[in-house]
């Protein structure tokens, strides 16, 4: 079978590559590592003519850490260099281990967390950690900038908000706050390197070892990354006990609505999806509790 | 269309016009003549097709050749340029027995010299993390860690080694 024929645009500026999605239409398509995007086109999925390559944007790369504005990743900051990032291993270890986790040294080394995010897979591995921290999308379009949380960017499987000829140029996600925890479970078949069949990313927030805030979010179950928002609740304003743990697990697996599918079926999700948010549940509040005995 | 490219593979630079949809595991293979790098699966999830982009391991099956303007390129052919004295990770592979059909060995190769570059005395754990990327359907694997691990102590420190 011939490969699928397509053009490719390289520019050097936001401005160049938002003009070229504009003036491409909708079978222009943007392209970070291309570790989703040309596995797409050459299981015949997708059809572009043309693809605009966001790497050669000087400083789209970037990615900072600041204690006021907290940890920005720009859109072709690579997986493997928010994995190995010093700072963020610090400052936002969940955020550095679940681009670790996501797929294979290869991998990690062309693809990218934004890429992760606008390939909008429900198993996405790096959606459940930043929305639970509360990320927000940067976005570059046709009539300007605009940011949303990464809550609302998800519309569907592949589907994001995103509009015609609009890129999103950076991630963000603001200061981790005082007392809380993070962490991401995943489960798959290859290990950790193949996607996920259920991902759970908590962050819980902890004052004493009364819980003042909680966010679940569980991927792979539902049409997207999914707050688990009845859980949530149960666990705001009490004692994060284990008992407690176990209910709110329970609670957010019966949120969910998996399929199944080739990674796995409908029951074992929400079997699992139980199971791991008691293990992210349980680290969370281990972090949050370590860090403010540190103090 | 085709687009002019210029990129430097095992230390020569080449000139080529390619187009944009065609694979640098495609241009390596097709055009170079550099049949060293493997295609398996075609869609990232073997590693047989793994070469080195710039000192990044990358699969050459999802990456596009247009892309590579301007890109340093290593293949297992520039682990021996020479041809005859081999790079001491491809001695260990034949001297622990990591070999058997060897169609995942250029891609094994190249994933240890990512790993030994940076972590020059790995664990098993992070030699199997490392190459967990790359499939093999003979070996088994234990032969192959046994192999980077050796290859490791052997680059490293090179004054202890004598090269
Ligand atoms: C072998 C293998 C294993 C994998 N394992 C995992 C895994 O374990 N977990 C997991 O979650 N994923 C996995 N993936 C999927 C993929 O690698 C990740 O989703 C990766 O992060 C995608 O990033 P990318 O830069 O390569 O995206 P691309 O392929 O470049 O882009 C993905 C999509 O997003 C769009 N896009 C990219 N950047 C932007 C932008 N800045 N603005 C607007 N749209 C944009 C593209 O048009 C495309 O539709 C795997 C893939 C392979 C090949
Ligand atoms: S051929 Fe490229 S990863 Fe299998
Ligand atoms: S030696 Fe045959 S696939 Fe590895």
């Amino acid at each position: 079978m011939p490969a699928a024929q397509f053009d490719y645009i390289a520019p050097t500026t936001v401005d160049e590559a938002v003009a070229a999605l504009v003036n491409g239409g909708k079978d222009t398509r943007v392209m970070a590592g291309g570790t989703d995007l040309i596995v797409k086109i050459r299981h015949r999925m997708l059809f572009p003519t043309c693809i605009v390559n966001l790497k050669r944007i000087a400083g789209l790369d970037a990615i900072s850490v600041d204690k006021k504005n907290g940890l920005t990743i720009g859109a072709t900051a690579l997986l493997a260099d928010v994995a190995a990032n010093k700072g963020i291993r610090r400052h936002y270890p969940t955020v550095a281990e679940a681009a670790g986790a996501t797929a294979n040294v290869q991998v990690r080394n062309m693809g990218t967390v934004v890429g992760n995010l606008c390939n909008a897979s429900p198993s996405a591995d790096n959606a459940p950690t930043l929305m639970a921290m509360g990320a927000t999308v940067d976005i570059a379009g046709p009539s300007g900038g605009r940011s949303m949380p990464l809550d609302q960017f998800f519309q569907g499987p592949g589907v994001t908000a995103l509009e015609t000829g609009e890129i999103v140029i950076a991630v963000r996600v603001p200061p981790p706050p005082a007392g809380s925890g993070t962490a991401y479970h995943s489960l798959s078949q290859r290990g950790k390197l193949d996607c996920s069949a259920v991902g759970v990313g908590t962050m819980i927030v902890l004052n004493d070892d009364q819980c003042t805030d909680a966010r679940i979010i569980v991927g792979a179950c539902a049409p997207v990354p999914m707050r688990t928002r009845a859980a949530e609740k149960m666990l705001i304003g009490k004692r994060m006990t284990d008992t407690l743990i176990r209910q709110a697990a329970q609670t957010a697996s019966e949120e969910t609505s998996p399929i199944t599918d080739v990674r796995a079926s409908a029951s074992y999700r929400w079997k699992m999806v139980a199971v791991l948010a008691i293990r992210a549940l349980t680290d969370a509040r281990q972090m949050a509790l370590r860090k403010s005995t540190s103090k | 269309m085709k687009h002019d490219i210029s990129l430097t593979v095992n230390g020569d630079t080449y000139t080529l016009a390619v187009e944009a949809w065609r694979t640098l595991n495609e241009v390596l293979r097709e055009d170079l003549n550099l049949t060293g790098t493997k295609l398996g699966c075609g869609s990232g999830d073997c590693g047989a097709c793994t070469v080195i982009v710039d000192g990044k391991s990358v699969s050459s099956c999802l990456t596009l050749a247009v892309e590579m303007d301007g890109r340093r390129i290593l293949t297992v052919e520039g682990l021996a340029p020479s041809g005859e004295t081999l790079h001491p990770i491809q001695e260990a592979f034949i001297e622990k027995g990591a070999i058997q059909c060897g169609f995942c060995t250029p891609g094994m190769e190249l994933s240890a010299l990512h790993l030994l570059k940076t972590n020059p005395l790995p664990s098993d754990t992070q030699i199997r993390s490392a190459i967990s990327g790359n499939l093999c359907r003979c070996t088994g694997y234990n032969k192959i860690v046994d192999a980077i691990a050796e290859a490791g102590r052997r680059m490293d420190p090179p004054s202890k080694t004598g090269r």
